[in-house]
């Protein structure tokens, strides 16, 4: 039942092959048995899931609900969940319970779906391994001495490992791409403004997107549409009707303009993953898609902008925890300043400190104009290179990332390698552009297949094309149906 | 040396919407603490702003009032310090881009000069919460009541140089947002404050003196208080040799003067920057349109006209319109009247001004209404009673709360301008007082107003004194 996909599935609670108490009790069972070795889950919510399940059943037995009724699906930890533990994988929050739901558990709860738990994820989503969190490293289920990527790294072990049918993920620099890369997923951001970010933490705002981690594009294309859309309490949110994504799946390959970043695949690039990307290149285009060079030269200087962007907006955004009104505050403060300084020296771990320091310097009086406002031409430019790229192209596209999945540790004492790791999902960030990493191969690293994904960038709003490219794909290729050995 | 002080206000107006300026939250005063405040206000993870449309009418009137320029696209900014009461750990405000900008009023000061005073700007911000420093025993309470408050911060060019010209825009803005029904201007709720950054230069020096930011005072006595007392603290420092520190002063209204609170060196670096949570705010042609479509008379074109329609003078105009209530309650006494602008003028900052003083009640307090106030000065014009009698029958009124003519019938007042009636009322005092008759007729005339005086009170007052006059004249001199 496990490695049936969300589709599968919602076809054989309609047939009622089985019901979604059983699918819930069965994958229940799967997060405890292998739960604990992935460390995928901060949070299990067994009851609750039993009488989401409970529910779905009724309504399914009335011949009413959707697509996704009674498909049991799992959080990331950085969505509000009302009554429920929500801890951005901090001690900050460790045992803040939200007082509401996000916009996007909201909908994803009004579509029918059953909430298993909350998945373990970097602290506030500052990494790219799952290694920041609070609770503990997650480990790949492709082979448990390496990360899953970050930050969405619970649930990308959670999906990859069969322990959640899908699960939701954000993505503020790649965390939802890079993560399914690296187990083997599918993993779409969409446009920024598609998906409301209301009762999702947030890191950086204006580069935060919530999205999906699912095991094939038809997946993802259900559990995005179920959780787009305008939403009142985001001003930033935008007002757009939202396709059919399922229903656009099949448009052909056939005429396609894929464009092939030039400047993501040079030096940095690790040639097995390369190998794997040129020969998805070759099939599409022998599936009829022309395929064109395309030049982004501003793309280079993604990750240092970001590197000032993201701190700079994650300074101000974590100021609200204080010790004053909610999460970790320091056992007795002489005064207030004792107060902030051990509350948050004692809540926050290294890289979150580290980001909130970067921030607060680029945002100081003397150094603004040098490297925030810097940083916000140079993401002008960078969006006027996607631009002028998709004049020419229907998609771009390039690596997820420049290596499979890196040994825990490996990249834990040098940030700048590890920021490099998001070197080509970035700048879909910085430009609002929606990306979607698909499984395009394997590589062998000490005798492990390790799982590489490749990238699709489209236009703002070209969501349904991603996964109409990424699913036609999929018909021609079974990398994503692969599930690492001993989850199947 | 001659020295000339130089003034900038800053001043927060609370506007007055129903609900707060990012969140639903009510606005009203005076709950129970942290009743008003939602997980917006609270500052929760994961909740985002949500800008109050209302707010931004309410700054687009106010520019318009202003001849101000109304910024098609401004930015909301984060303000970014930590204190308790500030939840988020930034305030939401306007930094590099108002919504409002190079707007000016013109001011009138007592002796008649007219000044006018550059607005450089007004942008929108929320308040922060209140912090509780007294009942805590050693702790501090937070209510977050306040938190999220819309305010219109408006800041004057340094145009001002003198505690009177402040006093006199701080009033002038004061009226003009009440008129503009976008602020109830209560001081003592903490609706209209205001900041003054003072400096002072000898006279002919072009450049300006270091200043010093006076914080928060409460009303406008204190406002004229604290700039006289930091105009020659600053003097006397300088003529002693001393220097401006740049910095920002509490006043100490017990005491009355200035003391410093944090110099510049120890001010915050706040590290504005656009906020990602907002997009840009756009106001286009159409929305202003509609603002100056539906803007009140203000208190200039309303002044002007009572001069010009109403045969006013400049300053009692000017005291009529110092609010909305007054001009329209006067202005419900002319209609009332049917016209007769002076007499109602004169009622208005005469008696009716004088009974509210007298209890501290401001005009939409008053115990008399204008159309009472119009049936008793009807009665006047009729001639039903003097002048006089009046006072009496609108001190009846206040008190008891009836009408003039009910008064007038209950208590015998109406006038007596029957001419025999006087007539004999005349011949019985000239019968009882021959001496002073013999007096008045061999040249002392002085003593008509004995008369006149014995007269009136024989009719208990209620002689037309017009007609008494005449009267008296003809059989005084026989």
């Amino acid at each position: 039942m496990h490695t049936l996909t969300v589709s599968e599935l919602a076809a054989g609670l309609r047939a009622r092959k089985f019901s979604s108490i059983d699918l819930t009790l069965h994958f229940l069972g799967r997060i405890e048995r292998l739960g604990p070795e992935l460390n995928a889950f901060v949070t299990v919510t067994a009851d609750r899931a039993l009488a989401d399940a409970r529910a779905a059943d009724e309504t399914l037995a009335r011949g009413e609900g959707g697509p996704l009724t009674g498909v049991p699906v799992a959080h990331k930890d950085i969505f509000c969940t009302d009554g429920i533990r929500t801890t951005c994988s901090s001690r900050m929050l460790s045992s803040f319970i939200a007082p509401y739901d996000a916009t996007v558990v909201a909908r994803w709860r009004a579509a029918g779906t059953v909430l298993l738990g909350k998945t373990n994820m970097d602290e506030f989503a500052m990494g790219s391994s799952n290694e920041t969190s609070f609770f503990g490293p997650v480990r790949n289920p492709w082979d448990p001495k390496r990360v899953p990527g970050g930050s969405s790294g619970g649930s990308a072990a959670a999906v990859a490992a069969c322990i959640a049918p899908a699960a939701t993920g954000t993505d503020t620099g790649g965390s939802i791409r890079q993560p399914a890369a690296l187990t083997n997923l599918t993993g779409i951001k969409p446009t920024y403004g598609r998906v409301s970010r209301y009762g999702m933490i947030a890191f950086a705002s204006s580069l935060d997107q919530a999205g999906v981690l699912a095991r094939s594009a038809e997946d993802a294309a259900l559990l995005l549409e179920a959780m787009s859309g305008f939403d009142p309490n985001d001003s930033t949110s935008v007002d757009r009707p939202v396709p059919n994504y399922a229903a656009e799946l099949n448009q052909p390959l056939k005429g396609l303009r894929v464009g092939i970043i030039r400047e993501f695949f040079g030096a940095g690039l690790d040639p097995a993953v390369e190998n794997c990307v040129r020969a998805a290149i070759a099939q599409l285009q022998q599936e009829g898609a022309v395929i064109r060079d395309v030049s982004l030269p501003s793309l280079p200087l993604s990750v240092p902008t970001y590197y000032v962007v993201a701190p700079a907006e994650c300074s101000s955004n974590l100021s609200r925890f204080d010790g004053v009104r909610f999460g970790h505050r320091c056992e007795q403060p002489k005064d207030l300043l004792d107060l902030y300084k051990r509350s948050r020296g004692e809540g926050f771990g290294a890289e979150v400190k580290r980001r909130i320091m970067t921030g607060t310097y680029v945002l100081s009086a003397g150094y603004y104009d040098a490297y925030y406002l810097q940083a916000q031409k140079c993401r002008a430019l960078i969006a006027a290179d996607f631009a002028r790229a998709f004049a020419e192209v229907d998609v771009v596209l390039s690596p997820t990332a420049p290596t499979a999945a890196f040994e825990l540790g490996a990249k834990t004492s040098d940030p700048i390698a590890m920021y490099l790791n998001d070197i080509y999902s970035i700048a879909a960030n910085l430009a609002g552009l929606p990306g979607i990493s698909i499984p395009c191969g394997f590589v062998d690293e000490g005798g492990k297949d390790l799982p590489v994904g490749l990238q699709l960038v489209g236009p703002h709003f070209g969501e349904a094309r991603l996964l109409a490219v990424s699913h036609q794909y999929q018909q021609h290729t079974d990398w994503h149906e692969r599930i690492a050995p001993g989850y199947a | 040396m001659i020295w000339e002080t130089v003034i900038g206000l800053e001043i927060h107006a609370q506007l007055a919407t129903r609900s707060k300026i990012f969140s639903g939250s009510a606005t009203a005063y005076g709950a129970e603490p942290n009743t008003q405040a939602n997980l917006v206000d609270l500052g929760y993870p994961g909740v985002l702003p949500v800008l109050n449309g209302e707010a931004v009418r309410m700054a687009i009137r106010f520019g318009v009032a202003t001849g101000s320029k109304i910024s098609r696209r401004s930015i909301f900014a984060r303000k970014n310090y930590f204190y308790p009461d500030l939840p988020k750990g930034y305030q939401i405000s306007q930094y590099e881009r108002p919504v409002v900008e190079d707007g000016s009023l013109e001011i009138v000061l007592e002796d008649g000069t007219r000044k006018t005073i550059g607005i450089t700007r007004a942008h929108l911000e929320e308040d922060a919460g209140k912090s509780l420093h007294e009942d805590f025993h050693g702790l501090s309470g937070i209510d977050l009541n306040r938190a999220g408050t819309p305010l219109l911060e408006i800041v004057s060019e340094p145009d001002m140089r003198s505690a009177r010209e402040a006093i006199a825009y701080l009033k002038k803005i004061h009226t003009l947002v009440r008129y503009l029904e976008i602020c109830d201007g209560n001081m003592q709720e903490g609706s209209f404050r205001c900041d003054a950054n003072v400096s002072v230069r000898p006279v002919g020096q072009a450049g300006f003196g270091t200043r010093a930011e006076i914080k928060n005072v409460n009303s406008f006595r204190f406002v004229e208080r604290a700039i006289n007392y930091e105009v020659e603290r600053q003097i006397d420092l300088l003529e002693g040799g001393g220097k401006v520190k740049q910095e920002t002063r509490l006043y100490d209204a017990d005491k009355g003067e200035t003391r410093s609170m944090r110099s510049k060196e120890e001010a915050n670096d706040y590290r504005y920057f656009p906020d990602p949570d907002l997009l840009p705010l756009v106001i286009d042609e159409a929305t202003i349109e509609q603002v100056r479509a539906t803007m009140p008379e203000l208190p200039d074109e309303k002044a002007a006209r009572l001069v010009r329609d109403h045969g006013l003078s400049e300053y009692d105009a000017g005291v009529l319109t110092a609010s909305r209530e007054l001009a329209d309650y006067y202005e419900t006494v002319v209609r009332g009247l049917g016209g007769q602008p002076k007499l109602a003028a004169n009622w208005v900052m005469g008696d009716l001004a004088g009974a509210l003083n007298k209890e501290a009640l401001d005009i939409a307090q008053s115990r008399v209404s204008a159309d009472a106030l119009a049936g008793l000065l009807a009665r006047i014009q009729d001639s039903t009673i003097s002048g006089k009698i009046a006072k009496e029958v609108f001190e009846a009124m206040w008190s008891d709360g009836k009408g003039a003519d009910e008064i007038i019938e209950a208590k015998g007042l109406r006038q007596i301008t029957d001419t025999s009636a006087i007539e004999s009322a005349i011949d019985d005092v000239m019968a009882k007082n021959p001496g002073q008759l013999a007096d008045y007729r061999s040249g002392k005339d002085k003593l008509f107003g004995f008369f006149v005086g014995q007269v009136m009170k024989a009719t208990g007052g209620k002689a037309n004194p017009a007609q008494l006059n005449d009267l008296l004249k003809r059989k005084l001199s026989g």
